[in-house]
Protein backbone atom coordinates (compact mmCIF):
# COMPACT_ATOMS: atom_id res chain seq x y z
CA UNK A 1 0.00 0.00 0.00
CA UNK A 2 1.26 3.27 -1.11
CA UNK A 3 2.08 6.00 1.96
CA UNK A 4 2.09 9.41 0.91
CA UNK A 5 3.81 12.57 2.99
CA UNK A 6 1.06 14.76 1.96
CA UNK A 7 -2.13 14.24 0.15
CA UNK A 8 -4.18 17.02 -1.68
CA UNK A 9 -7.38 17.38 -2.30
CA UNK A 10 -8.43 19.19 -5.72
CA UNK A 11 -5.77 20.20 -8.58
CA UNK A 12 -7.20 24.12 -8.35
CA UNK A 13 -4.43 26.72 -8.85
CA UNK A 14 -4.05 26.16 -4.74
CA UNK A 15 -3.46 22.26 -4.62
CA UNK A 16 -1.10 22.58 -7.85
CA UNK A 17 1.00 24.96 -6.58
CA UNK A 18 0.87 23.42 -2.65
CA UNK A 19 1.95 19.85 -4.96
CA UNK A 20 4.88 21.54 -6.30
CA UNK A 21 6.58 23.01 -3.36
CA UNK A 22 6.30 19.46 -1.86
CA UNK A 23 7.58 17.70 -4.87
CA UNK A 24 10.23 20.60 -4.94
CA UNK A 25 11.25 19.54 -1.70
CA UNK A 26 11.03 15.30 -2.24
CA UNK A 27 8.23 14.67 -0.23
CA UNK A 28 6.06 11.76 -1.77
CA UNK A 29 2.95 13.73 -2.47
CA UNK A 30 -0.24 13.15 -4.66
CA UNK A 31 -2.93 15.30 -5.78
CA UNK A 32 -6.12 13.78 -5.88
CA UNK A 33 -8.69 15.64 -8.18
CA UNK A 34 -12.80 14.51 -8.82
CA UNK A 35 -12.81 16.16 -12.43
CA UNK A 36 -11.61 15.16 -15.20
CA UNK A 37 -9.63 18.31 -16.05
CA UNK A 38 -7.60 20.13 -13.66
CA UNK A 39 -8.34 23.92 -12.91
CA UNK A 40 -11.01 23.42 -10.76
CA UNK A 41 -13.01 27.89 -10.19
CA UNK A 42 -10.45 28.32 -12.89
CA UNK A 43 -10.47 25.62 -15.31
CA UNK A 44 -11.30 25.62 -19.32
CA UNK A 45 -12.95 23.43 -21.59
CA UNK A 46 -14.14 23.65 -25.07
CA UNK A 47 -17.36 23.47 -27.25
CA UNK A 48 -17.74 23.51 -30.76
CA UNK A 49 -14.30 24.05 -31.63
CA UNK A 50 -14.24 27.14 -29.31
CA UNK A 51 -11.65 27.35 -26.48
CA UNK A 52 -13.14 28.77 -22.82
CA UNK A 53 -12.04 29.63 -20.27
CA UNK A 54 -14.37 28.52 -16.80
CA UNK A 55 -13.20 31.95 -14.64
CA UNK A 56 -10.39 33.68 -16.68
CA UNK A 57 -11.26 37.46 -16.97
CA UNK A 58 -7.83 38.76 -15.91
CA UNK A 59 -4.99 37.89 -13.78
CA UNK A 60 -4.77 40.46 -10.82
CA UNK A 61 -1.45 41.93 -9.42
CA UNK A 62 0.58 42.48 -12.68
CA UNK A 63 4.18 42.87 -11.99
CA UNK A 64 7.08 43.70 -14.23
CA UNK A 65 9.86 40.60 -14.91
CA UNK A 66 11.96 40.42 -11.89
CA UNK A 67 9.77 43.03 -10.31
CA UNK A 68 10.49 43.53 -6.67
CA UNK A 69 8.74 42.22 -3.65
CA UNK A 70 5.33 41.53 -5.67
CA UNK A 71 3.03 38.83 -5.27
CA UNK A 72 3.08 37.64 -8.83
CA UNK A 73 7.16 37.73 -8.45
CA UNK A 74 7.27 35.59 -5.19
CA UNK A 75 5.34 32.78 -6.63
CA UNK A 76 7.22 32.52 -9.57
CA UNK A 77 10.32 32.50 -7.74
CA UNK A 78 8.62 29.82 -5.47
CA UNK A 79 7.80 27.43 -8.09
CA UNK A 80 11.08 28.21 -9.90
CA UNK A 81 8.75 29.39 -12.61
CA UNK A 82 10.17 31.57 -15.12
CA UNK A 83 8.37 34.99 -15.68
CA UNK A 84 8.40 35.21 -19.64
CA UNK A 85 6.56 31.39 -19.26
CA UNK A 86 3.70 33.01 -18.23
CA UNK A 87 3.97 35.67 -21.71
CA UNK A 88 1.58 37.76 -19.95
CA UNK A 89 -0.22 40.56 -21.87
CA UNK A 90 -1.58 43.96 -20.22
CA UNK A 91 -4.67 45.74 -20.46
CA UNK A 92 -6.03 48.81 -21.92
CA UNK A 93 -7.56 49.87 -18.94
CA UNK A 94 -10.74 49.49 -17.16
CA UNK A 95 -13.31 51.39 -16.08
CA UNK A 96 -15.89 51.79 -12.84
CA UNK A 97 -19.34 52.62 -13.96
CA UNK A 98 -22.05 54.01 -11.84
CA UNK A 99 -24.85 56.20 -12.71
CA UNK A 100 -23.61 59.90 -12.57
CA UNK A 101 -19.75 59.12 -12.70
CA UNK A 102 -16.81 56.65 -13.94
CA UNK A 103 -13.32 56.27 -12.76
CA UNK A 104 -11.02 54.55 -15.10
CA UNK A 105 -7.81 52.75 -13.97
CA UNK A 106 -4.94 50.85 -15.62
CA UNK A 107 -1.65 48.86 -14.39
CA UNK A 108 -0.47 52.57 -13.78
CA UNK A 109 -2.12 53.90 -10.68
CA UNK A 110 -1.45 57.45 -11.57
CA UNK A 111 -4.14 57.53 -13.85
CA UNK A 112 -6.55 55.99 -10.86
CA UNK A 113 -5.29 59.15 -8.77
CA UNK A 114 -5.90 61.72 -11.84
CA UNK A 115 -9.85 60.47 -12.35
CA UNK A 116 -10.45 60.35 -8.32
CA UNK A 117 -9.20 63.93 -8.55
CA UNK A 118 -11.24 64.89 -11.66
CA UNK A 119 -14.75 63.11 -10.55
CA UNK A 120 -14.19 63.75 -6.99
CA UNK A 121 -11.65 66.78 -6.42
CA UNK A 122 -13.01 67.39 -2.54
CA UNK A 123 -11.79 63.93 -1.93
CA UNK A 124 -8.16 63.99 -3.31
CA UNK A 125 -6.13 64.55 0.02
CA UNK A 126 -8.08 61.52 1.66
CA UNK A 127 -7.57 59.06 -1.08
CA UNK A 128 -3.65 60.14 -0.48
CA UNK A 129 -4.44 59.17 3.09
CA UNK A 130 -5.41 55.81 1.71
CA UNK A 131 -3.08 55.38 -0.09
CA UNK A 132 -1.08 55.57 2.49
CA UNK A 133 -2.71 53.63 4.56
CA UNK A 134 -2.69 50.51 2.21
CA UNK A 135 0.91 50.50 1.30
CA UNK A 136 1.98 51.01 4.67
CA UNK A 137 -0.41 48.06 5.67
CA UNK A 138 1.18 44.30 6.40
CA UNK A 139 -1.99 42.55 4.96
CA UNK A 140 -0.59 38.81 4.44
CA UNK A 141 0.07 38.60 8.37
CA UNK A 142 -1.77 35.73 8.47
CA UNK A 143 -2.40 36.72 12.54
CA UNK A 144 -3.71 39.73 11.48
CA UNK A 145 -7.65 40.01 13.32
CA UNK A 146 -10.46 40.52 11.27
CA UNK A 147 -12.41 43.79 10.61
CA UNK A 148 -14.89 45.49 8.23
CA UNK A 149 -13.33 47.17 5.60
CA UNK A 150 -15.87 50.10 5.01
CA UNK A 151 -15.87 50.77 8.79
CA UNK A 152 -12.47 52.01 8.71
CA UNK A 153 -12.09 53.49 4.96
CA UNK A 154 -15.08 55.52 6.03
CA UNK A 155 -13.16 57.34 8.54
CA UNK A 156 -10.94 58.35 5.68
CA UNK A 157 -12.95 58.60 2.37
CA UNK A 158 -15.85 61.00 3.74
CA UNK A 159 -18.09 60.87 0.16
CA UNK A 160 -19.97 57.31 0.08
CA UNK A 161 -20.09 57.79 -3.84
CA UNK A 162 -16.76 57.27 -4.01
CA UNK A 163 -16.39 54.67 -1.55
CA UNK A 164 -18.97 53.01 -3.25
CA UNK A 165 -17.03 52.98 -6.36
CA UNK A 166 -13.73 52.01 -4.74
CA UNK A 167 -15.40 49.04 -2.99
CA UNK A 168 -17.26 47.65 -6.15
CA UNK A 169 -14.72 45.75 -8.21
CA UNK A 170 -12.73 44.32 -4.76
CA UNK A 171 -15.77 42.68 -3.77
CA UNK A 172 -17.35 41.43 -6.68
CA UNK A 173 -13.24 39.89 -7.57
CA UNK A 174 -13.20 38.20 -4.33
CA UNK A 175 -15.20 39.08 -1.30
CA UNK A 176 -17.44 36.03 0.42
CA UNK A 177 -18.54 38.82 2.40
CA UNK A 178 -21.97 40.58 1.25
CA UNK A 179 -21.63 44.19 0.78
CA UNK A 180 -17.88 44.32 2.61
CA UNK A 181 -15.11 42.66 3.32
CA UNK A 182 -12.42 42.43 5.94
CA UNK A 183 -9.81 45.11 5.81
CA UNK A 184 -7.03 42.66 4.99
CA UNK A 185 -8.99 41.34 2.25
CA UNK A 186 -9.36 44.80 1.36
CA UNK A 187 -5.79 45.80 1.45
CA UNK A 188 -4.35 42.76 -0.49
CA UNK A 189 -7.53 43.46 -3.05
CA UNK A 190 -6.71 47.27 -3.59
CA UNK A 191 -3.09 46.43 -4.19
CA UNK A 192 -3.55 43.54 -7.06
CA UNK A 193 -6.07 45.68 -8.66
CA UNK A 194 -5.54 49.02 -8.87
CA UNK A 195 -1.42 49.23 -7.89
CA UNK A 196 -0.41 46.21 -9.86
CA UNK A 197 -3.91 45.78 -12.24
CA UNK A 198 -4.80 43.10 -14.87
CA UNK A 199 -2.73 41.17 -17.43
CA UNK A 200 -4.01 37.99 -19.29
CA UNK A 201 -1.15 34.96 -20.24
CA UNK A 202 -1.30 33.94 -23.76
CA UNK A 203 -3.89 31.55 -24.34
CA UNK A 204 -5.80 32.14 -21.03
CA UNK A 205 -5.91 30.28 -18.14
CA UNK A 206 -4.22 26.60 -20.16
CA UNK A 207 -1.17 28.48 -20.17
CA UNK A 208 -0.60 29.24 -16.04
CA UNK A 209 -2.82 24.86 -15.56
CA UNK A 210 0.12 23.50 -18.04
CA UNK A 211 2.59 25.53 -16.58
CA UNK A 212 2.05 24.00 -13.25
CA UNK A 213 1.23 20.63 -14.48
CA UNK A 214 4.30 20.03 -16.20
CA UNK A 215 6.27 21.38 -13.28
CA UNK A 216 4.57 19.56 -10.20
CA UNK A 217 4.88 15.96 -12.71
CA UNK A 218 8.66 16.81 -13.54
CA UNK A 219 9.21 17.17 -10.11
CA UNK A 220 7.59 13.45 -9.66
CA UNK A 221 4.23 14.56 -8.13
CA UNK A 222 1.70 12.45 -8.99
CA UNK A 223 -1.84 13.46 -10.13
CA UNK A 224 -5.18 11.39 -10.39
CA UNK A 225 -7.83 12.67 -12.21
CA UNK A 226 -11.01 11.76 -11.75
CA UNK A 227 -10.35 10.49 -8.56
CA UNK A 228 -12.78 12.12 -5.65
CA UNK A 229 -12.18 11.85 -1.88
CA UNK A 230 -14.62 10.45 -0.45
CA UNK A 231 -14.10 10.90 3.04
CA UNK A 232 -10.86 12.13 4.98
CA UNK A 233 -10.30 9.48 7.37
CA UNK A 234 -9.69 10.48 10.95
CA UNK A 235 -8.08 8.69 13.70
CA UNK A 236 -8.21 9.89 17.14
CA UNK A 237 -8.58 13.27 16.29
CA UNK A 238 -5.61 12.72 13.76
CA UNK A 239 -5.74 12.51 9.91
CA UNK A 240 -4.76 8.60 8.47
CA UNK A 241 -5.99 8.49 5.00
CA UNK A 242 -8.72 8.96 2.42
CA UNK A 243 -11.47 6.45 1.39
CA UNK A 244 -12.04 7.16 -2.60
CA UNK A 245 -15.34 7.50 -4.60
CA UNK A 246 -14.67 3.90 -5.81
CA UNK A 247 -13.75 2.39 -2.22
CA UNK A 248 -9.78 2.43 -2.53
CA UNK A 249 -8.58 3.94 0.48
CA UNK A 250 -4.70 5.59 0.39
CA UNK A 251 -3.03 6.24 3.45
CA UNK A 252 -0.72 9.53 4.61
CA UNK A 253 0.28 11.47 7.54
CA UNK A 254 -1.12 14.46 6.40
CA UNK A 255 -3.78 16.02 4.29
CA UNK A 256 -4.31 19.66 2.33
CA UNK A 257 -7.48 20.65 1.32
CA UNK A 258 -8.60 22.93 -1.37
CA UNK A 259 -11.68 22.49 -1.62
CA UNK A 260 -13.29 24.64 0.71
CA UNK A 261 -13.75 25.00 4.91
CA UNK A 262 -17.50 23.24 4.69
CA UNK A 263 -16.90 20.90 2.05
CA UNK A 264 -13.63 19.62 3.80
CA UNK A 265 -15.24 19.43 7.63
CA UNK A 266 -18.55 17.55 5.64
CA UNK A 267 -16.29 14.73 4.28
CA UNK A 268 -14.17 14.28 7.65
CA UNK A 269 -15.14 10.87 9.23
CA UNK A 270 -15.31 11.66 12.53
CA UNK A 271 -14.61 15.05 14.76
CA UNK A 272 -16.28 17.49 12.20
CA UNK A 273 -17.21 21.15 13.40
CA UNK A 274 -18.99 22.67 10.50
CA UNK A 275 -18.54 26.68 9.03
CA UNK A 276 -20.95 28.81 6.87
CA UNK A 277 -21.26 28.25 3.58
CA UNK A 278 -21.13 31.41 1.74
CA UNK A 279 -23.88 33.30 -0.23
CA UNK A 280 -21.71 35.04 -3.21
CA UNK A 281 -22.70 33.25 -6.54
CA UNK A 282 -22.81 34.26 -10.31
CA UNK A 283 -23.59 33.64 -13.55
CA UNK A 284 -21.39 33.63 -16.58
CA UNK A 285 -22.75 34.67 -19.69
CA UNK A 286 -19.82 34.30 -22.93
CA UNK A 287 -20.66 35.83 -25.76
CA UNK A 288 -19.17 35.30 -29.44
CA UNK A 289 -19.28 37.84 -31.86
CA UNK A 290 -18.61 38.05 -35.38
CA UNK A 291 -17.03 41.25 -34.79
CA UNK A 292 -14.35 42.39 -32.29
CA UNK A 293 -15.43 45.33 -29.73
CA UNK A 294 -12.02 47.48 -30.48
CA UNK A 295 -13.29 47.61 -34.04
CA UNK A 296 -16.27 49.58 -32.76
CA UNK A 297 -13.57 51.83 -30.39
CA UNK A 298 -14.63 50.05 -27.52
CA UNK A 299 -11.26 50.59 -25.67
CA UNK A 300 -12.26 49.23 -21.88
CA UNK A 301 -10.66 46.07 -20.70
CA UNK A 302 -12.79 45.26 -17.93
CA UNK A 303 -16.03 47.18 -16.67
CA UNK A 304 -17.30 47.08 -13.02
CA UNK A 305 -20.81 48.20 -13.96
CA UNK A 306 -23.65 49.62 -11.57
CA UNK A 307 -27.31 51.07 -11.54
CA UNK A 308 -27.56 52.97 -8.38
CA UNK A 309 -25.25 54.95 -6.59
CA UNK A 310 -24.92 52.33 -3.93
CA UNK A 311 -23.64 48.90 -5.14
CA UNK A 312 -25.38 46.15 -3.53
CA UNK A 313 -22.81 43.11 -3.42
CA UNK A 314 -25.60 40.47 -1.71
CA UNK A 315 -27.21 37.36 -2.44
CA UNK A 316 -30.36 39.10 -4.33
CA UNK A 317 -34.32 37.81 -3.68
CA UNK A 318 -34.29 36.84 -7.52
CA UNK A 319 -32.38 34.20 -9.42
CA UNK A 320 -29.92 37.03 -10.20
CA UNK A 321 -29.49 40.48 -10.19
CA UNK A 322 -29.14 42.09 -13.40
CA UNK A 323 -29.05 45.67 -11.85
CA UNK A 324 -24.87 45.08 -11.36
CA UNK A 325 -22.45 43.43 -13.34
CA UNK A 326 -18.95 42.70 -14.88
CA UNK A 327 -18.23 42.78 -17.99
CA UNK A 328 -14.92 41.52 -19.59
CA UNK A 329 -13.53 41.98 -22.97
CA UNK A 330 -11.05 39.41 -23.65
CA UNK A 331 -9.95 41.10 -26.96
CA UNK A 332 -9.04 43.99 -25.07
CA UNK A 333 -5.62 43.14 -23.73
CA UNK A 334 -2.34 44.79 -25.43
CA UNK A 335 -2.31 41.02 -27.52
CA UNK A 336 -5.51 39.29 -28.88
CA UNK A 337 -5.59 35.94 -28.64
CA UNK A 338 -8.76 35.40 -30.38
CA UNK A 339 -10.24 35.43 -33.51
CA UNK A 340 -13.82 36.50 -32.95
CA UNK A 341 -15.36 39.03 -30.67
CA UNK A 342 -15.75 37.94 -27.36
CA UNK A 343 -17.85 39.40 -23.78
CA UNK A 344 -17.72 38.10 -20.81
CA UNK A 345 -21.11 39.33 -18.15
CA UNK A 346 -20.78 38.39 -14.92
CA UNK A 347 -23.96 38.65 -12.59
CA UNK A 348 -24.78 37.97 -8.68
CA UNK A 349 -26.57 35.38 -8.36
CA UNK A 350 -28.78 32.92 -5.27
CA UNK A 351 -27.74 29.60 -5.57
CA UNK A 352 -30.48 28.69 -3.46
CA UNK A 353 -33.37 30.09 -6.42
CA UNK A 354 -31.78 28.51 -8.94
CA UNK A 355 -31.48 24.50 -7.22
CA UNK A 356 -35.48 25.47 -7.04
CA UNK A 357 -35.71 24.81 -10.41
CA UNK A 358 -37.22 22.11 -12.55
CA UNK A 359 -34.68 21.30 -15.68
CA UNK A 360 -37.36 23.48 -18.11
CA UNK A 361 -37.42 26.56 -16.26
CA UNK A 362 -33.66 26.21 -15.80
CA UNK A 363 -32.88 26.36 -19.50
CA UNK A 364 -35.75 28.94 -19.83
CA UNK A 365 -33.84 30.86 -17.13
CA UNK A 366 -30.22 30.30 -18.57
CA UNK A 367 -31.85 32.43 -21.77
CA UNK A 368 -32.61 34.89 -19.95
CA UNK A 369 -29.23 35.04 -18.37
CA UNK A 370 -28.14 35.82 -21.72
CA UNK A 371 -30.70 37.63 -23.00
CA UNK A 372 -30.20 40.33 -19.82
CA UNK A 373 -26.53 40.05 -20.50
CA UNK A 374 -26.87 40.66 -24.72
CA UNK A 375 -29.12 43.86 -23.84
CA UNK A 376 -26.81 45.70 -21.21
CA UNK A 377 -23.76 45.04 -23.75
CA UNK A 378 -26.31 46.93 -25.92
CA UNK A 379 -27.72 49.50 -23.90
CA UNK A 380 -23.91 50.18 -23.02
CA UNK A 381 -22.19 50.26 -26.19
CA UNK A 382 -25.46 50.68 -28.93
CA UNK A 383 -22.47 51.43 -31.61
CA UNK A 384 -21.30 47.74 -31.03
CA UNK A 385 -23.87 45.79 -34.03
CA UNK A 386 -22.69 42.38 -34.39
CA UNK A 387 -24.19 38.84 -34.70
CA UNK A 388 -24.19 36.59 -32.12
CA UNK A 389 -22.11 33.08 -33.10
CA UNK A 390 -21.93 31.29 -29.88
CA UNK A 391 -23.08 31.39 -26.53
CA UNK A 392 -22.49 29.99 -23.16
CA UNK A 393 -23.67 30.75 -19.84
CA UNK A 394 -23.27 29.03 -16.21
CA UNK A 395 -24.98 29.44 -12.86
CA UNK A 396 -24.43 28.47 -9.44
CA UNK A 397 -25.64 25.01 -10.26
CA UNK A 398 -22.60 24.33 -12.56
CA UNK A 399 -20.09 25.67 -10.46
CA UNK A 400 -21.24 23.47 -7.74
CA UNK A 401 -21.54 20.55 -10.02
CA UNK A 402 -17.73 21.03 -11.74
CA UNK A 403 -15.92 21.82 -8.38
CA UNK A 404 -18.01 20.83 -5.47
CA UNK A 405 -18.43 24.71 -3.86
CA UNK A 406 -21.43 24.26 -1.90
CA UNK A 407 -24.37 26.19 -3.21
CA UNK A 408 -22.00 27.74 -5.86
CA UNK A 409 -20.13 29.85 -3.29
CA UNK A 410 -17.37 31.12 -5.67
CA UNK A 411 -15.32 32.93 -2.48
CA UNK A 412 -16.10 30.39 0.05
CA UNK A 413 -16.82 30.41 3.61
CA UNK A 414 -17.15 33.93 5.25
CA UNK A 415 -15.56 31.95 8.25
CA UNK A 416 -11.56 31.90 7.04
CA UNK A 417 -8.64 29.74 8.38
CA UNK A 418 -5.85 32.24 7.38
CA UNK A 419 -3.58 29.90 9.33
CA UNK A 420 -4.95 27.29 7.77
CA UNK A 421 -5.90 24.98 10.99
CA UNK A 422 -8.33 22.86 11.42
CA UNK A 423 -8.92 21.67 14.63
CA UNK A 424 -7.68 18.09 13.57
CA UNK A 425 -4.32 17.38 13.39
CA UNK A 426 -2.41 17.28 10.12
CA UNK A 427 -5.58 18.44 8.07
CA UNK A 428 -4.75 21.87 6.70
CA UNK A 429 -6.93 23.87 4.48
CA UNK A 430 -5.19 26.21 1.63
CA UNK A 431 -6.85 27.87 -1.65
CA UNK A 432 -10.48 29.68 -1.57
CA UNK A 433 -10.94 29.06 2.51
CA UNK A 434 -7.61 29.96 4.03
CA UNK A 435 -8.19 33.57 2.59
CA UNK A 436 -6.23 34.06 -0.56
CA UNK A 437 -8.49 34.28 -3.62
CA UNK A 438 -8.40 34.50 -7.43
CA UNK A 439 -5.59 32.76 -9.64
CA UNK A 440 -2.69 34.78 -8.02
CA UNK A 441 -3.74 34.44 -4.60
CA UNK A 442 -5.12 31.08 -4.62
CA UNK A 443 -1.56 30.31 -5.73
CA UNK A 444 0.10 32.07 -3.35
CA UNK A 445 -2.27 30.69 -0.66
CA UNK A 446 -0.87 26.86 -1.88
CA UNK A 447 2.75 27.80 -1.57
CA UNK A 448 2.65 29.27 1.86
CA UNK A 449 0.08 26.57 3.44
CA UNK A 450 2.84 24.36 2.03
CA UNK A 451 5.85 26.04 3.56
CA UNK A 452 4.03 26.86 7.12
CA UNK A 453 2.59 23.31 7.74
CA UNK A 454 4.08 20.19 5.58
CA UNK A 455 7.88 21.77 5.06
CA UNK A 456 8.72 23.95 7.98
CA UNK A 457 8.19 21.73 10.98
CA UNK A 458 7.52 18.15 10.23
CA UNK A 459 9.24 17.76 7.19
CA UNK A 460 9.30 14.47 5.66
CA UNK A 461 6.54 13.03 7.87
CA UNK B 1 36.42 22.08 -0.02
CA UNK B 2 38.48 25.29 -0.65
CA UNK B 3 36.54 28.66 -0.45
CA UNK B 4 35.68 29.42 -3.91
CA UNK B 5 34.44 25.79 -4.16
CA UNK B 6 31.69 26.59 -1.15
CA UNK B 7 31.23 29.84 -2.82
CA UNK B 8 30.21 28.33 -6.33
CA UNK B 9 27.94 25.78 -4.39
CA UNK B 10 25.76 28.65 -2.85
CA UNK B 11 25.35 30.73 -5.95
CA UNK B 12 24.40 27.66 -7.50
CA UNK B 13 21.75 27.21 -4.99
CA UNK B 14 20.83 31.02 -5.10
CA UNK B 15 20.81 30.50 -9.29
CA UNK B 16 18.10 28.16 -9.26
CA UNK B 17 15.90 30.03 -6.93
CA UNK B 18 15.99 33.78 -7.48
CA UNK B 19 15.89 32.48 -11.78
CA UNK B 20 15.04 35.91 -13.37
CA UNK B 21 18.26 37.77 -11.39
CA UNK B 22 21.87 38.51 -12.41
CA UNK B 23 24.43 36.93 -9.82
CA UNK B 24 27.74 37.73 -11.86
CA UNK B 25 28.47 40.80 -10.11
CA UNK B 26 27.36 39.44 -5.94
CA UNK B 27 29.45 41.61 -3.29
CA UNK B 28 30.39 38.52 -1.45
CA UNK B 29 30.71 41.62 2.17
CA UNK B 30 26.82 43.23 1.08
CA UNK B 31 23.22 41.49 2.75
CA UNK B 32 21.97 39.39 -0.05
CA UNK B 33 18.69 40.58 0.72
CA UNK B 34 20.13 44.01 -0.44
CA UNK B 35 21.35 42.75 -3.66
CA UNK B 36 18.64 40.42 -4.70
CA UNK B 37 14.99 40.14 -4.25
CA UNK B 38 14.74 37.32 -1.79
CA UNK B 39 12.70 37.11 1.05
CA UNK B 40 12.25 35.13 4.52
CA UNK B 41 10.22 32.31 2.08
CA UNK B 42 13.37 32.02 -0.27
CA UNK B 43 15.75 31.71 2.49
CA UNK B 44 14.01 28.80 3.63
CA UNK B 45 14.58 27.44 0.22
CA UNK B 46 18.44 28.10 0.56
CA UNK B 47 18.06 26.13 3.89
CA UNK B 48 16.16 23.24 2.30
CA UNK B 49 18.38 23.04 -1.06
CA UNK B 50 21.16 22.57 1.25
CA UNK B 51 19.44 19.67 2.82
CA UNK B 52 18.46 18.39 -0.22
CA UNK B 53 21.52 18.65 -2.00
CA UNK B 54 24.15 18.36 0.60
CA UNK B 55 22.04 17.10 3.81
CA UNK B 56 23.28 19.68 5.80
CA UNK B 57 20.78 20.72 8.45
CA UNK B 58 20.55 24.79 9.56
CA UNK B 59 18.75 25.23 12.58
CA UNK B 60 16.34 28.02 12.65
CA UNK B 61 18.53 30.25 14.89
CA UNK B 62 21.29 30.14 12.67
CA UNK B 63 19.47 31.68 9.49
CA UNK B 64 21.03 35.13 10.64
CA UNK B 65 24.42 33.11 9.52
CA UNK B 66 23.45 33.42 5.66
CA UNK B 67 23.41 36.84 5.19
CA UNK B 68 26.36 37.62 3.16
CA UNK B 69 28.28 35.85 0.84
CA UNK B 70 30.79 35.91 3.23
CA UNK B 71 29.02 34.64 6.80
CA UNK B 72 27.29 31.50 4.15
CA UNK B 73 30.83 30.35 3.45
CA UNK B 74 32.17 30.84 6.75
CA UNK B 75 29.30 29.41 8.62
CA UNK B 76 28.60 26.47 6.29
CA UNK B 77 32.34 25.72 5.14
CA UNK B 78 33.03 23.31 7.47
CA UNK B 79 29.88 21.12 6.76
CA UNK B 80 31.45 21.01 3.19
CA UNK B 81 33.93 18.19 3.91
C1 LIG C 1 -16.84 32.92 -13.08
C2 LIG C 1 -15.54 33.10 -12.36
C3 LIG C 1 -14.67 34.11 -12.75
C4 LIG C 1 -13.44 34.28 -12.11
N1 LIG C 1 -12.60 35.24 -12.58
C5 LIG C 1 -11.37 35.37 -12.05
C6 LIG C 1 -10.46 36.28 -12.62
O1 LIG C 1 -10.73 36.92 -13.62
N2 LIG C 1 -9.24 36.42 -12.04
C7 LIG C 1 -8.90 35.71 -10.93
O2 LIG C 1 -7.78 35.87 -10.45
N3 LIG C 1 -9.76 34.83 -10.37
C8 LIG C 1 -10.98 34.64 -10.91
N4 LIG C 1 -11.85 33.75 -10.35
C9 LIG C 1 -11.51 33.15 -9.05
C10 LIG C 1 -10.50 32.04 -9.15
O3 LIG C 1 -10.88 31.17 -10.19
C11 LIG C 1 -10.48 31.23 -7.84
O4 LIG C 1 -10.33 32.11 -6.75
C12 LIG C 1 -9.35 30.22 -7.78
O5 LIG C 1 -9.30 29.49 -8.98
C13 LIG C 1 -9.56 29.29 -6.57
O6 LIG C 1 -8.66 28.22 -6.58
P1 LIG C 1 -8.65 27.14 -5.40
O7 LIG C 1 -7.49 26.27 -5.65
O8 LIG C 1 -8.73 27.83 -4.10
O9 LIG C 1 -10.01 26.32 -5.48
P2 LIG C 1 -10.67 25.40 -6.61
O10 LIG C 1 -10.31 25.91 -7.94
O11 LIG C 1 -12.10 25.32 -6.28
O12 LIG C 1 -10.00 23.97 -6.42
C14 LIG C 1 -10.61 22.93 -5.73
C15 LIG C 1 -10.56 21.65 -6.54
O13 LIG C 1 -10.97 20.56 -5.73
C16 LIG C 1 -11.74 19.65 -6.50
N5 LIG C 1 -12.57 18.87 -5.56
C17 LIG C 1 -13.65 19.29 -4.87
N6 LIG C 1 -14.11 18.31 -4.06
C18 LIG C 1 -13.29 17.24 -4.25
C19 LIG C 1 -13.23 15.92 -3.67
N7 LIG C 1 -14.08 15.52 -2.72
N8 LIG C 1 -12.24 15.09 -4.11
C20 LIG C 1 -11.34 15.48 -5.05
N9 LIG C 1 -11.36 16.71 -5.60
C21 LIG C 1 -12.32 17.59 -5.21
C22 LIG C 1 -12.52 20.54 -7.44
O14 LIG C 1 -12.93 19.80 -8.57
C23 LIG C 1 -11.48 21.63 -7.76
O15 LIG C 1 -10.72 21.29 -8.90
C24 LIG C 1 -13.09 33.49 -11.00
C25 LIG C 1 -13.96 32.46 -10.60
C26 LIG C 1 -15.16 32.26 -11.29
C27 LIG C 1 -16.04 31.10 -10.87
Amino acid sequence: MNIYDTLIIGAGMSGLAAGIRLAMFDQKVCILERHKVPGGLNSYYERKGRKLDVGLHAMTNFARRGERGRPLTKLLKQLRIPYEKLELSQQNFSKILFPDNSISFSNDPQLLIEEIERNFPQQKDNFARLLKLVTDFDDVNLNNKQQSAKKKVREIISDERLLEMIFCPLLIYGSAWENDMDFSQFVIMFKSIYLEGFSRPKNGVRTIINLLLEKFTQLGGELRLGTGVKTIDVEKGAVAGVTLDSGEKIQSSRILSSIGLPETMSIVSEGRESAVVGNMSFTETILFFDKKPGDKEIKETIIFYNENDKYDYKRPQTLYDYRSAVICFPNNFVCDDYEEGIIRVTFIANSEKWNELDKKTYLQNKQEVRDKALALVARLFPEFQANLLYHDVFTPITITRFTGHFDGAVYGTTQKARDGRTGIKNLFICGTDQGFLGIVGAMLSGISMANLHCLMKGEKA
Amino acid sequence: MDEKAVRQKIIDIIAEIAIDEDLSNLDDNVKLRDQLDLDSMDFLDVVMELKKRYKIEVPTEDYPKLATLKSCIEYLGPSFH
